[in-house]
């Protein structure tokens, strides 16, 4: 008789006093006892809908029933059959529009916490040091890699586990991508992303760091190299900004920047570290996504005293994950809603005073289905400020389209693939993740760049 | 890790650098720079490729100590290594066609950076004069070598210690009203000597590019720190130039922009001058 209790086991977290003043996990994860408790929510539906839901199509009844069983490993091994990084997913997957939508406890009660079990033996099993796989780079074949984030690791881990010989290039001094510059170290412990890349190079998977490809290589240098198949997997990382008067004051940031200052160059523990971030007292986050609250969490344990968000619509169009909303405003984040800016005020010195915004009304729903905000006409005041991170949206980066030409892409700049396949325009070149969607989410990079590792062996080992 | 085959003092705060990285020196041109990493803990900066050679595989480097990294940077001897370094970066220079003549402007370290400029030029055939400008005789830095790549060399101090007085701008307007027909002016230096030329060769109409040294992390378009304007539209230095007409860059933003981190950056380098 499965566990009829209402609502997901809840998960310890830190205190919102103390952790919007730290950049330690804010989530501490299920005991063993926890674990067993909500794995026991699960019906082991036959038509099993929560699977549908999952971009990778994790077996979630099967390794939900070994938690049960307090088979905790085997439930590890049973996710990474499909999915490379779960201690990652368990943590940062959007659950509620995934796995978690269509389960069926969902209907009546709260649905099971599929991503929160997933983390639990994903961690479980980390901590007791499971064997890495194995692989030979047997098959005599040689696959390159650019970009190492979600899309590039999963299409690596793919590729080597059908013994392919996989080189990765990144263009940083550090491989993971967003998971490693982006998402702050309180939602997603670096160790943990470095581990999982680890069991990577554990696999005999190579990573050349400081690899600026497009510049150092392009693609006619890499198929000289004797790589047969390439994937880009390049990521989205240009951002966007507001283009209103005032942007380039001191104060004001890219959401890029700022993160990549606090969590890739480790900016929070400076000195300690040498790259400076500004400690800021008067904050203001354009944007509703989880990268705007991400960059105002880290406002707000830099030491910040006020850290608004500013959005144009309401707290239902948000895009950012519901549990991150929830944990900003426990925080005392204060969202400011309905409001657009439309100049950034700064001193004689050039450092920004504050921002003028604008109030906006919600009209007729717009192409993405959502309503769209219309400025409301006078309704104009300013706030004040110190400090503007700009998270409205990053597009792909340009540098490996400039480097090849005969790449076919948008006018927005997402490189043109084959839905199923990954293929681009070029013969034996494969691309996946936010570099052709432009910003979406982990999971979904890492479902392209299974499909693409997917073609890309077929395309390898064709006669 | 990238060894440093050579290192060379060229004055007290100017030190060069030959590094063993063979990929980049396959693809470097004169224009573009690199990043490094001292080490694990360090702070990415960037740096001017000063000169390459693909058959050795090296990159050199010209850096003046002026702030935590850079003394860090200093006390690596041969043999040594980096951490880390990216490149090559940036637009290579692409010089207009049809140029005869050409003024190279170096104002102090902006010299050896300019240096490679001053050498492609010349490679290819172009007139070239170039004028570099520095505190006082003891700073001046690269004379031979831009002797040899130069078909004039003028040097000028602050203070007038080599007994040529002045500054590259007052030197500029000399050589300009004197009857030499540049094509083009190419100025690096500190922002306020790069707008002072830039505003003097408007007066007469002279193409000038300028070399912006924006404060940057990445240096590869992602975190949009290195921004400048330029004729009204924000471009990224890292990816955009660093090359840019002086003409159209607005000076007076870079100025404020680059004093950003001034309070940050003064912290650390009396914290690693205490260590010292
Ligand atoms: C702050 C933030 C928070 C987020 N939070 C979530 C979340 O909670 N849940 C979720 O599902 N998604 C989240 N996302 C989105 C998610 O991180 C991305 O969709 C995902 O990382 C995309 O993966 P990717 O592999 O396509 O690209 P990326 O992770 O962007 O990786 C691309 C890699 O390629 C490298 N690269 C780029 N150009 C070159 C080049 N020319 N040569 C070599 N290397 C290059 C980059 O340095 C980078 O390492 C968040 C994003 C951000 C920015
Ligand atoms: C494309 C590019 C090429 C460059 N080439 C060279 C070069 O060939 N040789 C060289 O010596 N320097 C060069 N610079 C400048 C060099 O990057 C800085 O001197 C260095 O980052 C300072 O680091 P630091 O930690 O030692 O000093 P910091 O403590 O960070 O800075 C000390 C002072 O130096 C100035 N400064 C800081 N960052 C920069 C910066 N990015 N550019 C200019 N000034 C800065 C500021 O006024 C600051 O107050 C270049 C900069 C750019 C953007
Ligand atoms: S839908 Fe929900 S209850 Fe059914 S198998 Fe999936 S997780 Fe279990
Ligand atoms: S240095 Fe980051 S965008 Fe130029």
């Amino acid at each position: 008789m499965p566990n009829m209790q209402k609502e997901k086991t809840k998960m310890p977290e830190q205190e919102p006093k103390v952790r919007a003043r730290n950049f330690e996990e804010v989530a501490l994860g299920y005991t063993e006892e926890m674990a067993i408790n909500e794995a026991n929510r699960c019906l082991q539906c036959k038509h099993q809908p929560c699977v549908k839901g999952c971009p990778v199509m994790i077996q979630i009844p099967d390794f939900i029933a070994l938690i049960a069983q307090g088979k905790h490993i085997e439930a590890y091994e049973k996710i990474r059959e499909t999915n490379g990084l779960p201690a990652i997913c368990g943590r940062v997957c959007p659950q509620e529009e995934q796995c978690e939508m269509l389960c069926v406890r969902g209907i009546k009660d709260e649905p099971v916490a599929i991503g929160r079990l997933e983390r639990y033996c994903a961690d479980y099993a980390i901590a007791a040091g499971v064997e890495p796989l194995t692989c030979k780079c047997t098959l005599g074949k040689k696959a390159a890699i650019i970009g190492s984030g979600p899309a590039g690791l999963t299409c690596a881990a793919d590729l080597a586990k059908e013994g392919v010989d996989v080189t990765i290039f990144e263009a940083f001094h550090t491989p993971g991508g967003v998971l490693k510059y982006g998402i702050p170290e309180f939602r997603l412990p670096k160790s943990l992303v470095q581990k999982e890349i680890d069991s990577l190079v554990d696999m005999g998977v190579k990573i050349e760091t400081n690899m600026v490809m497009g510049k150092i290589l392009d693609i006619d240098d890499l198929k000289e190299m004797g790589f047969e198949t390439i994937f880009i997997g390049t990521g989205a990382g240009l951002p966007s900004f507001m283009n209103i008067p005032g942007e380039n004051y001191n104060g004001v940031y890219s959401s890029n920047e700022f993160l990549t200052r606090i969590n890739l160059m480790k900016g929070y523990k400076y000195p300690e570290y040498d790259t400076p971030v500004i400690r800021h007292k008067k904050v203001a986050v354009v944007g509703g996504g989880n990268v705007a609250m991400d960059a105002a969490r880290c406002a707000m344990r830099l030491g910040a005293e006020q850290v608004y968000i500013i959005y144009r619509r309401s707290e239902t169009e948000m895009p950012a994950r519901n549990e991150e909303i929830e944990h900003a405003k426990e925080e005392g984040i204060e969202f400011n809603l309905l409001m657009n800016p439309v100049e950034i005020l700064g001193s004689e010195q050039g450092d920004v005073t504050g921002i003028r915004v604008i109030r906006m009304e919600l009209g007729e729903p717009d192409a993405s289905g959502r309503r769209r905000p219309v400025p409301i006409k006078g309704s104009e005041f300013d706030i004040e400020l110190d400090a503007v991170v700009v998270a409205i949206g990053q597009s792909p980066n340009p540098l490996m389209r400039e480097a090849t030409p005969d790449l076919k892409t948008h006018s927005w700049g997402g490189i043109i693939v084959d839905e199923e396949t990954g293929a681009t325009s070029i013969e034996g070149v494969y691309a996946g993740g936010d570099s052709v969607s432009g910003a979406a989410t982990v999971i979904l990079a890492m479902g392209a760049g299974k499909a693409a590792a997917k073609a890309m062996l077929e395309y390898m080992t064709k006669e | 890790m990238y060894k440093i085959l050579r290192k060379q003092t060229l004055n007290e705060q100017v030190k060069l650098m030959e590094i063993e990285a063979p990929l980049i020196a396959k693809k470097a041109k004169a224009g573009q720079f690199i990043i490094l990493r001292v080490h694990e803990n360090g702070e990415r900066i960037p740096l001017t490729i000063s000169d390459y050679d693909a058959a050795k595989g090296t990159i050199t480097i010209i850096f003046q100590e002026v702030g935590k990294t850079t003394m860090l940077l200093g006390t690596l001897e041969e043999g040594d290594s980096l951490q880390d370094f990216v490149g090559p970066l940036g637009k290579a220079s692409h010089f207009p066609e049809d140029i005869k003549k050409a003024a190279i402007i170096g104002g102090g370290l902006g010299t050896a950076i300019a240096y490679p400029q001053a050498k492609e030029l010349h490679r290819l055939g172009v007139e070239v004069t170039s004028i570099a400008g520095f505190r006082n005789k003891d700073l001046v830095l690269l004379e031979k070598e831009l002797h040899e790549v130069s078909d004039k060399v003028i040097i000028t101090t602050d203070d007038g210690s080599n007994g040529n007085k002045g500054f590259v701008t007052d030197a500029l307007k000399n050589e300009i009203e004197s009857g030499e027909n540049f094509d083009l002016v190419i100025a690096i230096g500190p922002l306020i000597m790069m707008k002072f030329v830039s505003q003097l060769t408007k007066q007469y109409g002279i193409k000038t590019i300028v070399s912006m040294n924006s404060i940057m992390i990445d240096g590869t378009g992602m975190c949009g720190g290195c921004r400048v304007t330029v004729a009204g539209e924000t471009k990224f230095a890292c990816v955009d130039g660093p090359d840019f007409d002086g003409h159209e860059v607005d000076f007076d933003q870079a100025m404020r922009r680059q004093g950003m981190y001034k309070e940050p950056e003064s912290e650390a380098c009396n914290l690693f001058k205490g260590v010292e």
